[in-house]
């Protein structure tokens, strides 16, 4: 059993901002079946580059569903340029710490959102 | 919290509750019974007659010809290396060894060790989409240096079970000479165990799966082969394995052991309707499942169902909010973080190769339980399946 903290239990248990966002300008997926963890995030920025609406879907173990879950919740209301200062270890410390074998959960948070800003200037072109 | 406000536990293949029996049976062995069962007094040598007792009691329970044909051990991975270095350190010669890719890792990583440092040649059986062993390429596999088979009776994840007799024969036709080894740890108490047909050389029980407290196992040698000790030291065991006796533990088992085989009965006819009752109603009433080794004889206790697209981490830790125990093949449940190895062996499919939960029942389970768990557990996956970006 992992030693989960009560962050992380209260984010799997009932994780925030799940679902997709049907008109996202910037959607970012990474992961794969084969490994066991996909993540997917979407979100909304208005024309003033600020986060309105972020959402998730995460195939993955509970770690993977509460980095998601949290990741989304520290991006709404955020700038751009805030949301790039996000790294793995914020939502570690957001979460009240990961167990070491977890700590991938939090790198692919980081990494999801890193695609999904790359593909919002992609949009923006 | 479930509403029996009690432990739910499906997870017997992974260790069980001692029973109240048992544990009356070893209690005076913890307290006033304290004697070394070697000292020459009698307050001792009571105390070596009832060890003596559990001996045969094992031995009667495995249908073995003789009670010296069990060694008390600590476990049945003690049990697994003591029965194949013993072989190999009695036939130096011979270099290549034949498992399965399903084996415990009791198993498996010993003969993985044994190829990177020892110099042995190692043939991992496959098996089927069903689990089952292939047999026609154990038939070839196996060479005039071949010094040991080892194979498990049933897979501790699927409950699959191996056609061990018909293997041990194929083994001895190819080559009398080669050694079989069988971990009955998931066979014994679920089916019947007979070794008086001598078909199978070495064997390995352990106590806590079968009622008796952890610490406690045994290893059957059939008589005449030599068993060379891992632990040298004193003459307990007859020289096979030193150090003063777990008694309490042994007698424990001894005690179980018989309970297991009066048991056995309610295993294969209660057990197993309530281990069909939750399969098919969870088949029935969740899409998107996939039943691992259902096409193949398994023990009555054991159902490993898989959940497409869900991560069976996520599924084991919301049944555990509700007390309920099972256990999962999933890679995030695993230490090295790498997804079961009798399921990828099947060729499950990524997709369901994650999701994977393991129901285990046993004989204090009842329908109730089983009853509540197929209330809840399309809830779960209702709830776990929103949050998956490939199912809708």
């Amino acid at each position: 059993m992992w030693d989960y903290t009560d962050i992380v239990k209260e984010h799997y248990r009932n994780p925030k901002n799940v679902g997709e966002i049907l008109d996202a300008n910037a959607i970012g997926e990474i992961g794969s079946v084969v490994c066991g963890d996909v993540l997917k995030l979407y979100l909304k920025i208005d024309e003033n580059e600020i986060i309105t609406d972020a959402k998730f879907q995460t195939f993955g173990c509970g770690s993977a569903i509460a980095s998601s879950s949290v990741l989304t919740e520290m991006l709404i209301g955020k700038s751009i340029e805030d949301a790039k200062k996000i790294t793995n270890k914020t939502i570690i410390d957001y979460l009240g710490g990961l167990p070491k074998e977890k700590i991938h959960c939090s790198v692919m948070c980081k990494e999801v959102l890193d695609e999904c800003l790359k593909n919002y200037y992609e949009k923006k072109k | 919290m479930n509403p029996y406000e009690k432990i739910i536990y499906f997870d017997n293949n992974a260790t069980t509750k001692t029973d109240d029996e048992v544990i009356s049976v070893m209690l005076p062995f913890l307290g006033e019974m304290y004697g070394n069962p070697s000292s020459m007094h009698t307050f001792g040598g009571q105390v070596a007659k009832d060890i003596r007792k559990a001996r045969e009691q094992i031995a009667t329970a495995l249908g073995a010809v003789l009670p010296s044909e069990i060694v008390f051990t600590s476990c049945a991975s003690e049990s697994s290396n003591m029965a194949v270095r013993s072989i190999l350190e009695s036939n130096p010669e011979k270099k290549h060894l034949i498992t399965t890719q399903v084996e415990h890792p009791c198993v498996l990583n010993l003969f993985k060790w044994l190829e990177r440092h020892k110099n042995y040649k190692v043939t991992y059986i496959g098996v089927d989409s069903e689990g089952q062993l292939n047999l026609d390429e154990l038939k070839v596999s196996i060479k005039e240096d071949t010094i040991l088979v080892a194979c498990m009776w049933a897979n501790n994840e699927t409950g699959v079970i191996f056609p061990i007799k018909e293997i041990g024969k194929i083994i001895k036709e190819k080559n009398p000479n080669t050694y079989f080894f069988v971990d009955a740890v998931q066979a014994f108490g679920k089916i019947p165990v007979d070794l008086s047909d001598g078909i199978i050389d070495l064997l390995s029980i352990s106590g806590h799966k079968f009622h008796a407290p952890k610490g406690i196992g045994a290893l059957y040698i059939r008589n005449k082969i030599k068993l060379r000790p891992l632990l040298i030291g004193g003459h307990q065991e007859k020289s096979r394995r030193a150090g003063t006796e777990n008694v309490a533990g042994i007698v424990a088992m001894g005690h179980a052991a018989e309970l297991a085989v009066k048991y056995l009965e309610d295993e294969n006819t209660r057990v197993r309707a309530l281990r069909d009752k939750l399969e098919q109603g969870i088949i029935s009433k969740i899409p998107y499942t996939k039943i691992n080794g259902i096409g193949t004889e398994r023990v009555p206790n054991t159902t490993n169902i898989s959940f497409e697209y869900i991560e069976g981490e996520l599924i084991l830790l919301h049944l555990s909010d509700l007390n309920i125990c099972a256990s999962s093949g999933s890679a995030c449940t695993s230490d090295t973080l790498k997804p079961s190895h009798v399921l990828d062996a099947m060729g499950v499919p990524f997709s369901f190769l994650h999701g994977s939960i393991r129901f285990s029942l046993g004989r204090y389970n009842n329908e109730k339980e089983v009853d509540y768990v197929l209330e809840i557990m399309p809830q779960i996956i209702e709830k776990l399946a929103r949050i998956s970006p490939f199912r809708k």
